[in-house]
């Protein structure tokens, strides 16, 4: 059966460059960097090259850049470091945002129980912040601002430049988790003055298990794991060579096909949302310019979204939704209840995420597939004999 | 995907008996859209014999195959076995439910008795309501 692979927020398939890139440091390079030979002097020398391109795709410094099992280690370390220093300097007051990945949700949660206050942003029915909204929450005790680049859900990118401007007049930390935009926007932290940055590797066609944590020199990281002298200190544990080489070399051929990437992205894209938005009580979550080249998010009123993803699967299409029941909690995705979505129609949500090596054969395909399941389902479901019957007043219009 | 035996995905994909009974002698509703669940269970009742039965379901996949196996246990059988159907019979024909789906059989049990229960009450007969679930209180969406 066919396989048409719509779930690229999730992890995206690992590139031939970098699986070719990185079987050499198993093969050949293995030694430990650490070691003084050849053979460790050689990881060494693979390793820096790395830190190199990560630096220079953020226009960073490579002494800015440590290396991390992926995203959410990232957000963890950049938020328990800048909370550490606001510890000294007696400010325990955190600034982000409802609907953020749980990496920074969780991090926060973990904070409040040593009495940090944080105050979470609400978020507009299009899934958008304001620099306003940041600078009216900063207070005198207030260490550190995150919030994320772009939505792993809904695809919203926000105004990181703004909200960077807006940290640095008031002088406090800003972190963004930036996993769903790096390798697919332009990112420059000198001119978004970001001074945390995290990223993860697979969401570019890298290896999973691999990620980055980008700081502003003088800005101290607190290590998040005891051992050895790795990452300057900051990150105990013998380095995931071949994964940290499959990550550079992800980074550089995503910038290098960037612009053209993102065009044809776009296209792909608008098409399956003008071609979804025919379905009728459909609505697209997330601002319809603001997004994400790959993303495309809807809701369809009456229906649940994991049965409308097994029966995808049945057709070959791998998608995901932010239904309760597929988020293994009692209630659907917090993004979705965050942009002002009620739990009826939470449930009923799709994410179709793209990749390069989509055609626009398979995105007609799942258009046309995903109306039949989604009338398929409509037809079985009580709530919407109710709407039509006008027993109940359909939500979305 | 692995996560639900053949038999669910059979009944998740071939469901039987959906629909609608027009003028049912016994319906049942259980569940709420706030929870991402509602079942509704259609009877026609001969002779204290359920000679048909139907649903429709807003859910998930064990909740849409959990209503579909239900209705096949009670199809043809006197309201007594109907009522002594338990949700653990339900997610034993399905093969299993995993831990945190057990409540999609406990709504199609529920659905079923809610259903007799109507027909009890619409052909004024005496039953024990404490045999009956009380889905004015229903804890479905603390208890999952
Ligand atoms: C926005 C965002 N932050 C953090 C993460 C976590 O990244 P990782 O899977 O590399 O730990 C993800 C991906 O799941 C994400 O989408």
């Amino acid at each position: 059966m066919r396989r048409i692979y719509l779930d690229n927020a999730a992890t995206t398939k690992t590139s031939k460059t970098v699986i070719k890139a990185t079987l050499p440091y198993m093969e050949e390079i293995y030694g430990n960097p650490s070691s003084l030979h050849s053979a460790g002097q050689k990881a060494a020398e693979a390793l820096a090259n790395a830190r190199n391109t990560v630096a220079a795709y953020l226009d960073a410094s490579e002494r800015e850049i440590t290396f991390t099992s992926g995203g959410s280690e990232a957000d963890n370390q950049a938020i328990l470091s800048a909370a550490a220093i606001g510890v000294r300097k007696g400010k325990k007051h955190v600034v982000s945002t409802a609907f953020e990945h749980h990496a920074v949700l969780h991090t926060l949660e973990k904070l409040k129980k040593q009495g940090f206050e944080v105050t979470l942003l609400p978020v507009s029915e299009n899934g958008l912040i304001t620099a306003k909204q940041v600078e009216n929450a900063i207070r005198p005790d207030t260490c550190l601002v995150t919030v994320m680049y772009a939505n792993n859900e809904i695809g919203t990118i926000q105004p990181i430049a703004e909200i960077g401007a807006v940290c640095r007049e008031k002088g406090v930390i800003f972190h963004t988790d930036a996993v769903q935009a790096v390798g697919h926007l332009p990112i420059d932290v000198q001119r978004e003055n970001i001074d945390m940055l995290s990223l993860s590797a697979h969401k570019f066609h890298g290896p999973k298990g691999v990620g980055a944590l980008y700081v502003r020199k003088g800005i101290p990281l607190t290590g998040l794991i005891e051992g050895g002298a790795q990452e300057r200190g900051k990150r105990a544990g013998t380095e995931n060579i071949p994964a940290i080489v499959g990550m550079a070399v992800a980074l550089e051929e995503a910038c290098k096909n960037r612009a053209k990437s993102s065009e044809k992205l776009k296209k792909l894209r608008d098409m399956l949302i003008d071609g979804l938005s025919k379905i009728p009580h459909s609505v697209l979550n997330g601002d319809r310019e603001k997004r994400l080249p790959a993303n495309v998010s809807f809701c369809f009123e009456g229906i649940e979204g994991e049965s409308l993803l097994l029966l995808l699967d049945d057709k070959g299409i791998c998608a995901s939704s932010g239904s309760a029941c597929t988020s293994g909690s009692l209630d659907p995705s917090h993004v979705l209840l965050a942009i002002g979505r009620v739990h009826d129609i939470a449930h009923g949500s799709l994410r179709l995420t793209l990749s390069e090596e989509n055609t626009e054969e398979e995105i007609e395909y799942t258009i046309e597939a995903v109306k039949e399941v989604v009338a398929y389902l409509r037809g079985m479901s009580p709530i919407w004999r109710d709407l039509m019957n006008g027993k109940k007043e359909f939500i979305i219009k | 995907m692995a996560l639900y035996s053949e038999k669910v995905m059979d009944h998740f994909r071939n469901p039987r008996n959906v629909g609608v009974i027009e003028n049912a002698d016994g319906v049942g509703e259980v569940g709420n859209a706030k929870c991402g669940d509602i079942m509704k269970i259609y009877l026609k009742i001969e002779n204290d014999l359920i000679v048909d039965v139907k649903f429709e379901t807003f859910g998930c996949g064990s909740a849409i195959a959990s209503s579909s196996m239900a209705t096949e246990l009670i199809k043809g059988k006197p309201l007594s076995e109907a009522l002594a159907l338990t949700n653990k019979a339900v997610a034993e024909a399905l093969d299993g439910l995993p831990n945190h789906k057990l409540h999609c059989s406990v709504l199609a049990e529920e659905a079923i008795k809610k259903a007799i229960q109507d027909y009890y009450e619409k052909n004024g007969i005496e039953y024990d309501e404490t045999k009956f679930p009380d889905c004015e209180n229903c804890s479905h969406c603390s208890s999952h």
